[in-house]
């Protein structure tokens, strides 16, 4: 479904602080997001993407702005505002003394659900998330993707118009996550409003219809994946290996190939519009790399550009 | 309610939950603030129920095991040697209210420890609900609900053995359930709060179990009257939850003479000490989950 931007946002922040003591994790950032938006939040470890979450979640108090979730203050109205939503937190957090199944019947009481209503719904949340013949298995038999995809179910057991993803599919083998974007792109198509953390930029292209990249608690930049490439990154890059050690003396004689050079310690990143044209005036240029391979930007170029190189932790 | 079920829903490949069966969030969030303690409670009911035979096995088989050692073989010692300094009942009559406190003391120190420290830390059960409609305070409630109703399954059938044994003489000694269902909250409910404000196990529980439980145990009067030790010693009694609730069990099943005052301090002892440790439970959990 495409996003209705003339209706009123689902979540709307303003401003938005969270300091603990004297650490600003949230520094004023502000976004609003239409029904049925798959939005992310990029960033990298301590960017404040999970507190952010948390305070959408209803289950951690802003330290100032404003916030609303269904035109509602989540501080005021915690069990309300929480009641619309369906929660991914980024550990798993499924009660392992309890079968697959109960898990989500229970969850599904903590919306005061009645039996009538879950007992279906739970065997349809279990098809859903590929799990039925793991109905009556202890939760701690199963493994990392299928006890994700068991908590992605019981997010969805109150049918939330709204689902909250921390970092959903860190820690998964690639088929894994795999099914899980299947699964969540489908819950988009339905019209799920989804918001979602990760620092993997193939997941944020394939899931998400506009992300905020955000570092130190606040946003670097904002756009759809394809803008923020256009805005922040050139169509391709070239990418050129000489070696550790020749990298950083060659890339002096590689000025003004391009847009913008790059210099790593393993390759030079030249960022031009064309990526062929650029390696022919290197190699005119009497210089031959080990290796060169063209590739288009991706949204990676454009994080790293934002949030910089070095590690944060 | 039906303004969700009109709204015209998009084709959804099969399979696919969408939207309009469940009830209005706005329903959701009105029951849960209603029912809520209860809802979590269920929760940890359903826990409580996959080890049903363990609780079971262990609520028949705790008390024929002391009643027979103790309050048969034991006893026989004792009540040779000369007996009324029990007020005039059997030592198994005696022991038999001391024994059934102390058991519901022992499984409250086990479902207020552990279950906790694994709610916070090791599989993180409580940030589950806590990110459902319920609030904290629920969580806590829930969770001593569901405790309370273990304790009270095992006093029924604790008390039913010891009737068996003939060690209740009173008609009013099934009044002794509620009053060991108490003493068990008024020690592990205080102890809940402690076990929320820790963030890792460093052996704290079995320091709990060793030097705290078990002294009670063997210095609340469960063995001898509590005035027969030196008056060094006797505040153990005092403080102990499980002095105060054997008292007032020993009142209920063989007519242990106290003054009427007495036996309200007992229980507004027991109850002060459950509400206290209510209050810093909820506060405690409160902190922690919505830090």
């Amino acid at each position: 479904m495409p996003p209705n931007l003339t209706a009123e946002p689902v979540i709307a922040a303003r401003a938005l602080t969270k300091h603990y003591g004297e650490f600003a994790a949230v520094d004023g950032i502000s976004f609003e997001v239409p029904a049925g938006e798959a939005f992310g939040l990029l960033g990298p470890n301590g960017a404040g993407k999970s507190t952010t979450m948390k305070m959408i979640g209803g289950v951690s108090q802003r330290t100032s702005g404003e916030l609303s979730i269904m035109g509602l203050d989540p501080e005021r109205h915690g069990p309300e505002v929480r009641a619309h939503l369906g929660v991914v937190p980024q550990q798993d957090n499924l009660d392992e003394e309890l079968r697959v199944r109960d898990n989500l019947l229970v969850y599904g009481r903590y919306f005061g659900l009645p039996m009538s209503y879950l007992k279906p719904k739970v065997d349809e949340l279990l098809e859903f998330a590929q799990l039925t013949e793991k109905a009556g298995a202890k939760v701690d038999s199963l493994s990392g993707g299928m006890k994700r995809r068991l908590t992605i179910a019981r997010s969805l057991i109150n049918e939330p118009k709204i689902l909250l993803l921390d970092e959903p599919t860190t820690g998964l083998d690639p088929q894994a996550r795999h099914i899980l974007w299947d699964r969540l792109f489908r819950l988009k198509e339905s019209g799920v409003t989804l918001i979602l953390t990760t620092h993997y930029m193939d997941e944020a292209e394939q899931l998400c219809d506009r992300l905020v990249v955000v570092d130190k608690g606040r946003i670097m930049a904002e756009g759809s994946p394809a803008t923020l490439i256009r805005e922040h990154s050139t169509r391709e890059v070239l990418e050129l290996r000489f070696g550790s050690e020749r990298n950083t003396t060659v890339a002096a004689d590689l000025e003004g190939i391009g847009e913008r050079l790059e210099t790593l310690p393993d390759r030079v990143l030249i960022y031009a519009a064309d990526g062929e044209a650029a390696l022919e005036q290197v190699t005119a240029r009497g210089l031959h790399p080990i290796t060169s391979l063209v590739r288009r930007s991706s949204l990676e170029d454009v994080f790293l550009r934002l949030t910089g190189r070095s590690l944060v932790d | 309610m039906t303004e969700h079920r009109t709204g015209a829903r998009p084709a959804a490949p099969a399979g696919t939950p969408g939207p309009g069966r469940a009830h209005p969030p706005a329903v959701s969030a009105a029951r849960a603030r209603a029912f809520g303690s209860w809802y979590y409670a269920e929760h940890v009911l359903r826990v409580m129920n996959s080890y049903r035979w363990t609780i079971l096995a262990s609520s028949v088989g705790t008390p024929v095991m002391y009643l027979f050692a103790m309050g048969v073989g034991l006893a026989s010692l004792v009540d040779s040697s000369g007996a009324g300094t029990f007020g005039g009942v059997s030592y198994l009559a005696f022991l038999a209210p001391a024994l059934l406190a102390s058991a519901a003391l022992m499984a409250a120190t086990n479902e207020f420890t552990y279950p906790v420290m694994d709610g916070f830390k090791w599989r993180r059960v409580y940030y589950g609900p806590h990110a459902s409609p319920l609030g904290t305070h629920q969580i806590v409630n829930g969770h001593i609900i569901a405790v309370t109703l273990r304790l009270a399954v095992m006093s029924v059938i604790y008390f039913a053995i010891v009737a068996l044994f003939g060690a209740s003489p009173s008609p009013w000694g099934w009044a002794a359930v509620p009053v060991a269902v108490l003493s068990g909250l008024a020690f592990g409910v205080p102890l809940m709060a402690y076990a929320a404000s820790l963030t890792e196990d460093k052996g704290q529980f079995a320091l709990v179990m060793r030097f705290i439980a078990t002294p009670l145990f063997l210095f609340s009067g469960t063995f001898f009257p509590l005035d027969t030790l030196p008056l060094l010693l006797r505040w153990i009694g005092w403080i102990s939850p499980l002095w105060h609730g054997t008292e007032l069990g020993r009142a209920l099943t063989y007519g242990h003479a106290i003054p009427p005052g007495l036996a309200a301090v007992h229980l507004l002892f027991l109850i002060a000490l459950t509400m206290l440790g209510w209050r810093l439970a909820q506060r405690t959990f409160a902190r922690r989950l919505g830090a």
